[in-house]
């Protein structure tokens, strides 16, 4: 007669069954390796990385096969896998000037110090289909020969800075350790380490329509970009009981410094203000639309009106983590029996006096 | 390769720092504790909160029972127990009366809590004013000031507008007389069972990354009005499988003519009386 709440437990265990099912697909075909994945799919498996705020291919490639390629899903995989790694330190900071660097480019500058370095772009191919790309094993490209790159690669802001026509980029008094938002929940005011932080784990899509509302009056700051820079950066740990550093690898990042107008203040001269975008791997769209909403969020710091969406840091802040939306959006596919049947009952009984009244000519 | 889990999924040093979040919330009723809320692997929203306090109390010698909607066997319910006897391998049960840890997703269960029992409930939002002030930064400063008119104010408008307070669940009180709280999404029907409760009861969100607690015997009032008193759901006809007048029903549709069906949303409580029966 009644059968509503029985059978949760062979009712999930068939789900999964059928969940893995179709995750392999037709076996007739090759099951996909996780090494392909990292290396011919690497801008999903970078973005699984940034927004899993862990970075290990192996593991965001085995996370986006688990979840049949949905990116969100596999940033959640790798997310409660990160929760149980304990913390063996901090690295050394990481100086974005001593990058080897793959791609430079600066929207600012006809030419600049080592010049444009356009790298791995699709910025200048014409977005046609390429059917030679439907049959494996078509020939490739070789690599072009070009003459290697000045190491270090100067800032092209640095140029300004000279002059003194942009910010100072100077830590904060007594330059503190940042917080961790992965261990201390997030509070308000957040600085802006903290607001970086939670930006470059935050979700690319939510961030580049906040980033595209400031460029459409919803908190114009007029940008330039006045370099993107990618490449490889090596990493150090200090240990304490060796007396020094010790380099853990490489790591590829990109990093976006925007350039913004400014006109000063009564304390200030006019000058050029900046905005940051840094994130792990290959991460263009991500960190401009970073370095656009880290301006937008200086709002109050720099005595601009808040009138936009994009400067309001508890708007902007508590919306990006891509797990948490994704979880608290589809939590109301979960049962509510119980709370829609208290609203129920009290819509009767509001209809009911309503109708009551209705009758009721006096 | 293998990956291996520590007891209850989180590493030790997580554990204690939820549990020194929980003593503070112990110390002051009804406070809300931020507190480093770590990624689960369930769904923020599926109770990461609750699934974060039953990890970093539970013990070997617990007795744990996980319910949603009431029920054991409820989907979610099934996945959270069959969680924690992965990572924990300690005895679960549907019994009310025989489990020393009992996680919950809106319901308290029928069966009077006893002393010595702990309460894990799901808190998908803990702040009470959300609603009607968005600012984290305003409604923490609100609660310093014990300045609730807010709240009033959206009950009395509820009356002058429906004659009711239009407040059916998740319906807010106040705590040892000081902070107003969110009993979790649980129907006011329940409410009652929070005051003077001699169980301890614990509250974790996740997402929101806070912590509250009830400590047991704490004065807990369903916020009312001299006027307008606060009263609880109540239904016409008794539990169709057992016949209880007392317990909170679940609405069945039977039909496609909309016949209906009335039952008890706690079934360890239902089956029980039943087999007493």
């Amino acid at each position: 007669m009644y059968v509503a709440v029985k059978g949760g437990e062979t009712a999930i265990g068939h789900a999964a069954q059928l969940l893995a099912h179709a995750r392999r697909g037709d076996t007739a075909l090759a099951e996909l390796e996780c090494r392909q994945l990292a290396g011919q799919l690497r801008h999903a498996v970078h973005r699984v990385m940034q927004e899993g705020s862990l970075f290990d291919e192996t593991l965001a490639a085995l996370a986006l096969k688990q979840a049949a390629g949905d990116v969100v899903e596999a940033v959640f995989l790798l997310r409660a896998f990160r929760t149980t790694l304990p913390r063996l330190g901090s690295t050394r900071p990481i100086d974005t000037a001593a990058m080897r660097v793959r791609r430079r480019v600066s929207g600012t500058f006809k030419d600049i110090p080592g010049g444009q370095v356009l790298g791995p772009t699709a910025d200048y191919t014409q977005r046609l289909l390429d059917p030679q790309l439907l049959q494996c094993g078509a020939a490739h490209s070789e690599l072009p020969q070009a003459d290697p790159l000045p190491n270090p690669l100067p800032s092209v802001l640095d140029t300004l800075g000279a002059e003194g026509l942009i910010e100072a980029e100077l830590p904060p008094p007594g330059d503190p350790a940042p917080s961790d938002l992965t261990t201390q929940p997030l509070m308000f005011p957040a600085d802006r380490p903290t607001r970086l932080q939670n930006l470059a784990r935050g979700d690319e899509g939510f961030l580049l329509g906040l980033a595209y509302s400031t460029q459409r009056g919803y908190a114009e700051n007029h940008p330039f970009a006045g370099e993107i820079r990618m490449g490889e950066l090596e990493l150090f740990l200090e240990v304490p009981e060796l007396g020094f550093a010790v380099s853990l690898g490489e790591m590829t990042v990109t990093e976006c410094q925007m350039i913004n107008q400014f006109a000063g203040s009564a304390s200030e001269p006019p000058q050029f203000t900046r905005g940051y975008g840094l994130a792990v791997g290959e991460a263009e769209r991500k960190t401009m639309a970073m370095a656009l909403v880290d301006r937008a969020l200086r709002a109050q710091e720099l005595g601009e009106r808040i009138t936009a969406p994009a400067q309001q840091a508890e708007f902007v802040l508590y919306h990006t983590d891509n797990v948490e939306a994704s979880g608290f959006v589809q939590h109301l596919k979960l049962p509510h029996y119980v709370d829609f049947q208290a609203e129920l009952s009290l819509l009767r009984t509001l209809r009911q006096e309503h109708e009551t009244r209705q009758g009721d000519p006096a | 390769m293998k990956i291996e889990f520590n007891f209850a999924f989180l590493d030790e040093n997580t554990k204690r720092m939820i549990r020194r979040g929980l003593l503070k919330a112990v110390a002051i009723p009804g406070y809300q504790v931020p507190f480093g809320s770590r990624e689960m692997p369930l769904p923020y929203g599926w109770g990461t909160g609750g699934i974060q306090v039953t990890a970093s109390v539970i013990g070997r010698d617990d007795c744990l029972k996980v319910i949603d909607q009431g029920a054991d066997d409820t989907t979610n319910a099934v996945n959270i127990r069959s969680f924690f006897q992965k990572v924990t391998g300690v005895a679960t049960t549907t019994s009310t009366a025989r489990a020393s840890l009992i996680q919950t997703r809106h319901r308290i269960p029928e069966t009077p809590l006893r002393p010595g029992q702990i309460m894990v409930f799901q808190v998908p939002e803990p702040e009470p004013l959300r609603t009607l002030e968005a600012s984290e930064q305003e409604t923490r400063t609100l609660h310093a000031y014990q300045d609730y008119g807010l709240m009033h104010v959206k009950l009395y408008e509820d009356i002058a507008r429906h004659g009711h307070i239009a407040t059916s669940y998740d319906y807010p009180v106040m705590v040892n007389g000081r902070y107003l709280a969110s009993p979790s999404p649980i129907p006011k029907f329940d409410n009652p069972k929070l005051h003077h409760s001699p169980a301890l009861l614990l509250f974790g969100a996740g997402r929101e990354k806070r912590l509250h607690a009830i400590p047991p015997w704490t004065r807990v009032e369903s916020l009312a009005f001299d006027d307008h008193p606060f009263e609880v759901q109540g239904w016409e006809a008794p539990c169709s499988l057992c016949g209880s007048r007392d317990s909170y029903l679940d609405e069945i549709v039977t039909d496609n003519a909309g016949s209906r069906l009335y039952v008890c949303s706690d079934t360890d409580y239902c089956t029980s009386r039943r087999e007493e029966a």
